[in-house]
């Protein structure tokens, strides 16, 4: 029963993050946060991090990534055993997809209607500035005490926003960082 | 005839099953192999079209993968075709954080990983910031509605407003103003 419930509840909040998370990738990890750490506590901040650098570091989508990621944790984590976290992770995978499956139907019916339409263009008007409010509300988000934890982690972040900013590879910044903390934090 | 039907899914399938497992960085990186794919080598979709089919798929909520590879499944063969599109673009990375997700777990407490993480987490916040000057100029971000995003960023981080109602409210605010200016037009 226990179970049953988790699964509910997990399938309504990534349904709720695939309904509401508009500009895709970073815009949508406010929203993810703000279900998976705050509100059900999942997983803590921490490991959010760490969910968002292994989302960069892997290929696909971020919202899919931390989907199967947080289904199958919730649930082992919980003491039910791999399978039925790999249910779990198939449950969110599904929930943050369906909303864009209903929306793209209903689109590709009206795709050339919609265009020009100046409804749409007036919601997206505001909403576009909106987005870069979200990506930088996340990046504030995680400006915490729980991934900043000293002066190091400073030094870290000015030298990888600047090399982010010449354009050097992101999966490459984040292997570097990864040595950067082995020489930086000794036993 | 019937051998063609199911070669023109699974071809789909496999498309985006590429697509997918290729594309790392999420969202806007896929862009240019998506385009490649669907636009150089299999002639899906002209240029105009994957120009339109784009800012549909980023007007909706959803990754921006998933609603592109939703649309071109659809426009190919229609509802079911979006299934095998969408099924192919979602695998690899369920796939891939599945395995990250078991074996991860069992090594999360693990010192050396803790150190390597250490080192990540703040490196991962400035790879969120640093494509917000880049996003805010293609979004239209400027002096006279620079407002909008400095509002949303503060409102989420601080006073810990759900991005739910960010995203009602700016579409609220973008619809409003159009009718205001109807009506002040009219008289």
């Amino acid at each position: 029963m226990e179970l049953i419930d988790l699964y509910l509840a997990l399938f309504i909040a990534f349904f709720k993050i695939g309904l509401f998370g508009f500009g895709g990738g970073y815009a949508m990890l406010p929203l993810i946060q703000r279900e998976v750490v705050d509100l059900h506590q999942w997983i803590t901040v921490a490991d959010f991090t760490d969910i968002v650098a292994i989302s960069q570091t892997t290929p696909g989508p971020i919202a899919f990534n931390s989907a199967t990621y947080i289904g199958y944790t919730a649930v082992t984590e919980l003491g039910f055993s791999t399978g039925y976290g790999v249910l779990g992770s198939a449950i969110c995978t599904l929930a943050v997809s369906i909303p864009s499956l209903i929306l793209m139907t209903l689109v590709s019916a009206f795709f050339f209607r919609l265009k020009h339409n100046r409804w749409m263009q007036a919601s997206l008007s505001v909403l576009k500035p909106a987005i870069i409010g979200l990506i930088a509300s996340a990046a504030l988000m995680l400006m915490n005490g729980h991934n900043f934890i000293d002066y190091k982690s400073w030094i870290i972040f000015g030298v990888v926003l600047a090399a982010s900013l010449k354009k050097v590879d992101p999966i490459l910044l984040i292997v570097l960082s990864g040595v950067a903390g082995l020489f930086l934090y000794p036993a | 005839m019937i051998m063609s039907i199911i070669r023109q899914y699974w071809e789909l399938f496999l498309v985006f099953f590429k697509i997918g497992a290729f594309t790392f960085g999420g969202g806007y990186a896929m862009i240019p192999l998506i385009r490649n794919e669907v636009v150089g080598k299999k002639l899906w979709l002209d240029d105009d079209e994957f120009m339109d089919m784009l800012a549909i798929a980023q007007s909706i909520p959803g990754p921006i993968a998933l609603n592109t590879a939703l649309f071109v499944g659809n426009k190919r063969l229609g509802f079911k075709g979006s299934l095998f599109s969408g099924a192919g673009v979602i695998l690899p990375s369920f796939i891939i954080i599945l395995l990250v997700a078991v074996v991860f777990t069992q090594f999360k407490e693990n010192a050396v990983i803790e150190r390597v993480f250490k080192g990540i987490r703040p490196a991962v916040v400035a790879l969120i910031a640093a494509p917000l000057l880049g996003l805010g100029k293609s979004a239209g971000v400027n002096i006279k509605n620079m407002w909008i995003p400095l509002v949303v960023a503060l409102s989420v981080w601080l006073l810990k407003i759900s991005p739910v109602y960010i995203i009602l409210g700016a579409l609220l605010l973008g619809v409003s103003h159009l009718v205001y200016l109807q009506q002040r037009l009219k008289k």
